[in-house]
């Protein structure tokens, strides 16, 4: 599967809805650390099939951003059954994604 | 076997790859997370010659493609540990053992923590390392900074211009820092200076609400209401797991002058983890290839 590009406007379905764990990252263009992190959640995504795995952009998103209390980035959140189940932030190695699964 | 082994992946790391591999020497560059260490924080670089308005991102990318393109070998594991057999060396990661003759510690430096209950938990929910990574979330908002030293100023400044009041708290009477940027801060309306005082406690719901500070000389504590706290109280160099085999000063930074000569013949420092007063990505890049010169040398006398 591909990372999907979620909105405020398509956060409940993509997210909150989902029938699989969501993993959401949140990031900003002008964020190294973020760039760092996008090919190890797009290498995810292609890897595991049973995590629903989207970005959220938070310039075009601030609300979701601020619904979330996400003041750091980049910050990855998992979403199950529509509510927040666990949170890492700043750059990770992907043995240490693979843990919030 | 390797000719040499560099540990890290920063500026100055991929600098020591890049003038090792133009001395034909085989390289293995080791790191534990990314390339380009701290510089991919900052989102334009200003003072790097010939590179005018370029985020550290982009320069960090650049430089690792240039290294990879000399051919330096990349493996993205742990360094903890190396082992010092005379003409070789063994470094130990996490997974694996890998040898050559002569080793580039590059390691860096991470974020000093206040050292206050909870700081860890509100990481991402109100305490901030980074203002110019996480200033925009502020906008508006009422923010401190911790610390005394150049960052610590640089960082109140940058959030003067975003935040609706910037407290700046330091544990001293004076600031370390540059002068201009004291001068610069109290012509600003929306910075109020705390002196004398330590962050003492954290206070939070769901995220960062308040902070009690503590004044050293009067024991009096008060309380700051607040959205966000940035702490700029330095950095911690990563020579930890070298320690038994490597000297260092008090302050933990490799005792190497600026030829990067380590006390262990073939083992050499390079970058924000050697002792030196002038930690910019100039000095990064310079140690790199200082470091890398004498590697290669004692590679070919041995």
């Amino acid at each position: 599967m591909k990372v999907i590009e979620v909105t405020t406007a398509t956060f409940e379905n993509e997210v909150l809805k989902s029938d699989k764990p969501v993993l959401v990252d949140f990031n900003a263009d002008w964020c190294g650390p973020c760039q760092m992190l996008k090919p190890t959640i797009e290498q995810l995504a292609e890897e595991r099939d049973d995590i629903k795995i989207v970005s959220v952009n938070i310039d075009e998103n601030d609300d979701l951003a601020y619904d979330y209390d996400v003041s750091s980035i980049p910050c990855l959140v998992i979403f199950k059954d529509g509510k927040e189940a666990k949170r890492s932030v700043g750059l990770k190695p992907k043995s240490e994604i693979i843990k919030l699964f | 076997m390797y000719d040499i082994i560099i540990i890290g992946a920063g500026p100055a790391g991929l600098t020591a790859a890049i003038y090792a591999r133009r001395a034909s020497k085989t390289v293995l560059v080791l790191e534990a997370l990314s390339y380009g260490g701290q510089i991919i924080n900052t989102p334009d670089i200003e003072n790097y010659p010939a590179a005018m308005h370029i985020s550290g991102y982009d320069f960090a990318t650049k430089v690792y493609e240039q290294a990879q393109e000399l051919g330096a070998e990349f493996v993205f594991e742990k360094a903890v540990g190396i082992k010092d057999n005379g003409d070789t060396k063994e470094v130990i990661t996490d997974d694996n053992t890998y040898t050559a003759k002569a080793v580039i510690i590059a390691t860096g430096s991470e974020n000093r923590k206040l050292g206050v209950e909870n700081e860890d938990k509100l990481v991402g929910r109100g305490i901030s390392y980074c203002a110019t990574c996480d200033g925009a979330f502020y906008r508006g908002k009422k923010v401190a900074v911790v610390g005394g030293g150049n960052t610590a100023l640089e960082d109140a400044l940058y959030l003067a211009d975003l935040a609706e009041t910037v407290y700046l708290i330091h544990r001293r009477d004076a600031f370390r820092g540059d002068e201009a940027t004291v001068n610069a801060l109290k012509e600003r309306d929306n910075v109020k200076f705390i002196y004398n005082s330590n962050v003492t406690k954290l206070i939070a719901e769901k995220r960062l609400t308040a902070i009690e500070v503590t004044d050293k000389n009067t024991q009096e504590v008060t309380t700051i209401e607040l959205n966000g706290l940035f702490v700029a109280v330095g950095r911690i160099p990563e020579n930890q797991n070298f320690a038994q085999l490597i000297k260092l000063d008090d302050s933990g930074y490799v005792s190497a002058g600026e030829d990067c000569i380590t006390n262990v013949p073939g083992i050499y420092a390079a970058g924000d983890n050697r002792t030196k007063s002038v930690r910019q990505l100039v000095t990064a890049a310079a140690d790199g290839a200082v470091a890398a010169t004498e590697a290669v040398r004692f590679v070919q006398e041995h």
